[in-house]
């Protein structure tokens, strides 16, 4: 399935390699994207849709929206949830819609399951062990001795090289 | 004939490199003075030499030379001088050419001004860049030569990408490389360090400048992209979490955290071992960034397949020098003995729990970088991570970490007073509130999140003021508080100014984020549209002719209740050549907001799409970032870092003398 996705804006836009290109690729589509033909013309309606549509991948594209790309299939995707949305659809109907067509790829914030559980619990894993590790760090630091005291004599001597050091 | 000398001259600068690579290690191993000073000359010749091959490769596009083959992929003849020399590094070769001469001059610094560092360390941190730049130049000599030729020259070149034309993307790549390749310098001072087998405070005192020159320059290098990426394309974002943003993001985190820890390895002699990993990791994390833009992994995994020689490549020398680096860790680590001993609440504690949350925070950009490509080349399926993952993990993470932000530097070294340094922060705490109460009133509550960032932007201002005005005593003893201040080092109000520019640019990213107003319609000239208390009329839209492209130029007057503000005059440019338009918004900002137009297409009626934004802080950020940079820059210049060691700045007149 992946090799499908081969990004067709790249047929548009001559893709260099590179950390700019890359940028561009996704940028790809200066183009604009929604345009007001598309637009519902109930504005609760449209809010709900620009909603979906900021979380829904454009497949063709590199991690662009379908809010953001002007690639002929976010177009096509936008004026679908459009159309869901009309047809009376919840938010999540429209998502569970394109789910069962596109896969879990088409969407930006991904589901979490057993094989995303590494992309989601792995940042609170890792500050877990973060904190296990401070808490070993201290705990070895302070089983280690502390310095012994100072002996009278040492104590003594410390007052008088102080002392020195105030005279001018 | 320029381009082979050029070609030669990396030749050339590859062998020097092998020669400083062996010659001063092998030297500082037996101790001898004579070996370990070819590390000075062999840095400053390789520079030299690649220096000539850049100037070379500019020298070929600015006469736009079609014979070589990378100029007649990138370059054309009607295009404006600057883009035919920001040209040179708009490329695969070009752009690495770029990198190995910024590392170039790195290590002609270090034998310039490492006048003050130990022969030793000097000879190892040298040998080490030089193995760097030796894997860079053969990467390059062997995959990806700039100065091949074609054996029949086109008459005229195919141009560069006309989104890179642009004077944000002729300083955005230097600025970043400089960032980049600045971290291979604390890498090579912690594998010099790890085979001398010391780390002390003097150590730390000679990193720091080399970890925050790459600090700021990374810092300026993402603030350029983001600022391009606001202005050019056209739909007023700043940020987009993109796979090569996050590749510059997670260095500059981990950069921060090692620029932290570094204070206390200096200050405190605690914390070395994890100082020295984290200076490994950093520039690991340099070089995976160059490996994910580099290698195509990130256009699909299958694009690294197709072409793989790059990407393998680039991936060798991620294992053999982060892997080599850590290797050299696991075995002397252990040897380094922590020094000074504190307690949790302490400054050294509140430095360590920044360090742990900035790097769970790299580790949380990091996996949802490389997530979805370590799932897909599993078999694991395709999985999209975008914004709301990051709202969902990176923003929690964040949020503690600025919180302590007000309070670490308030605390003692050693053993703090965690009540005590509340108390003192009773202003900051009261304004902080007062702050998120103000953008209640003004933005109303749909957006709890924004409110919290208000919050917590006026918390760190008014924190780091609190924490400046106690170190002069501006409040106990005012009559002296000037003469303290004049005393104070300049890398304390470099730290002021760093956080205080942070505070600032959370505060626009809140702003920009929560609050940004958008209308997208079609209009016909003399129609007006009404975004967020502004009322913008279409005038006309005019064709006009660029250098090389030709545009839609729209012209909006922008009027508020009716007294003009602004015109503005966004374009939509078409580029013969590569035929890709690009937008050109027109931006009028008032200080607190951008007016942000952008023309799209016409409907072939005689109306246009038109989009119009406004930014609400936006300038906020790009001037909170710079007055990050600022305190970069300021803390640079602190006389202790040129100095060098404590122990050396008392007698430093002797040393110099004979230096002489």
């Amino acid at each position: 399935m992946p090799g499908g996705m081969t990004p067709r804006a790249a047929g548009r836009i001559p893709v260099l390699a590179g950390l700019l290109a890359l940028f561009l690729a996704f940028a790809g589509a200066a183009a604009l994207a929604v345009e007001p033909s598309e637009m519902l013309a109930d504005p609760a309606l449209e809010a709900r849709a620009r909603a979906i549509s900021r979380e829904i991948r454009c497949l063709v594209c590199q991690n662009q929206s379908i809010d953001d790309s002007a690639a002929d299939l976010a177009r096509d995707l936008r004026l679908l949830v459009r159309e869901r949305l009309v047809a009376g659809d919840s938010d999540q109907a429209v998502r569970d819609f394109l789910v069962a067509r596109y896969g879990d790829f088409v969407l930006l914030d991904p589901p979490v399951r057993p094989r995303t559980w590494g992309l989601w619990f792995g940042p609170a894993a890792i500050l877990a062990i973060a904190a296990l590790g401070a808490t070993l760090y201290f705990r070895r630091r302070r089983a280690a001795a502390p310095p012994a005291p100072l002996t009278p004599e040492e104590a003594s001597r410390v007052g008088r090289l102080v002392e020195e050091e105030r005279l001018p | 004939m320029i381009a082979e000398l050029g070609h030669f001259a990396l030749v050339l600068a590859f062998l020097v490199t092998l020669l400083q690579a062996v010659v001063p290690m092998a030297g500082a191993a037996r101790n001898n003075p004579r070996w370990m000073a070819v590390a000075d000359s062999a840095a400053l010749v390789v520079f030299a030499l690649v220096l000539f091959a850049f100037l070379a490769l500019m020298h070929a596009f600015v006469r736009s030379d079609f014979s070589v083959a990378l100029v007649a992929a990138n370059s054309h003849t009607l295009k404006p001088l600057l883009y035919k020399i920001s040209g040179v590094w708009g490329n695969h070769e070009g752009s690495l050419l770029l990198w190995v001469l910024i590392l170039a001059l790195y290590g002609a610094g270090v034998a310039l001004f490492g006048g003050r560092l130990p022969r030793r360390l000097r000879a190892r941190v040298l040998a080490v860049q030089a193995a760097i730049a030796l894997g860079f130049l053969a990467f390059m000599l062997f995959t990806s030569n700039p100065f091949a030729r074609l054996a029949t020259p086109p008459a005229e070149g195919n141009d560069l990408n006309p989104l890179l034309q642009d004077p944000g993307l002729a300083f955005h790549p230097p600025m970043l490389y400089l960032g980049y390749v600045g971290f291979s310098m604390t890498f090579a001072f912690a594998v010099a360090a790890l085979i001398e087998g010391k780390v002390d405070a003097a150590w730390a005192r000679w990193v720091r400048p080399w970890a925050l020159a790459a600090w700021i320059a990374l810092t300026a290098g993402i603030g350029l992209g983001s600022w391009w990426a606001y202005y050019e394309l056209g739909w007023g974002g700043w940020w987009y979490w993109d796979p090569v943003e996050n590749a510059s993001f997670m260095p500059w985190l981990l950069g921060t955290a090692l620029l932290h820890s570094a204070i206390v390895v200096e200050k405190r002699d605690a914390l070395k071992s994890w100082t020295i990993l984290l200076a490994i990791l950093v520039f690991g994390l340099s070089l995976i960034g160059t490996f994910l833009v580099r290698s195509g992994v990130l256009t699909s995994v299958h694009a690294f397949a197709t072409d793989p020689a790059r990407g393998v490549f680039i991936l060798l020398l991620l294992i053999v020098y982060i892997g080599g680096a850590l290797l050299l860790y696991a075995v002397r680590a252990p040897q380094l003995k922590g020094g000074g001993l504190f307690m949790p609440v302490s400054r050294e504690g509140a430095l360590l729990l920044n360090n742990l949350l900035l790097a769970a925070a790299t580790a949380t950009v990091f996996l949802g970088t490389l997530y979805p490509l370590f799932l897909d080349m599993t078999g694991g399926g395709a999985v999209s991570v975008g914004p709301p993952y990051y709202e969902a993990t990176f923003v929690p993470v964040m949020l503690p970490l600025l919180l302590l932000m007000g309070v670490g530097p308030l605390l003692a070294w050693k053993r703090g007073d965690l009540p005590g340094a509340l108390q003192r922060l009773w202003l900051a705490a009261l304004l902080a509130g007062a702050a998120a109460l103000l953008a209640f009133w003004l933005a109303g509550g749909e957006t709890p999140l924004a409110l919290l960032g208000v919050g917590i932007a006026a918390w760190i201002f008014v924190a780091s003021l609190t924490e400046f005005a106690e170190r002069i005593q501006l409040f106990r003893h005012p009559a002296s508080a000037g003469r303290r201040m004049r005393q104070l080092p300049r890398a304390a109000f470099g730290m002021t100014l760093a956080h205080l520019g942070l505070a600032i640019a959370i505060l626009g990213m809140t702003g920009a984020s929560a609050w940004k107003e958008e209308r997208v319609v079609n209009l016909t000239p003399g129609a007006s549209v009404a975004v967020g208390g502004y009322d913008y009329a279409l005038e006309g839209v005019s064709r006009i002719q660029g250098p090389n492209y030709w545009a839609f130029r729209a012209r909006f007057a922008v009027t508020q209740s009716g007294r003009p503000v602004a015109t503005l005059e966004p374009e939509r440019r078409f580029f013969s050549v590569q035929r890709l338009p690009t937008t050109e918004a027109a931006i009028h900002t008032t200080g607190f907001a951008d007016l942000y137009a952008v023309i799209g297409d016409p409907d072939g009626k005689g109306g246009w799409t038109v989009r119009i934004y406004r930014e609400p802080l936006v300038p906020f950020i790009w001037g909170g970032i710079l007055v990050m940079v600022m305190g970069g820059l300021v803390s640079l210049s602190d006389r202790r870092f040129r100095v060098g060691a404590p122990a050396r700045a008392r007698n430093a007149a002797l040393p110099a003398a004979r230096n002489a």
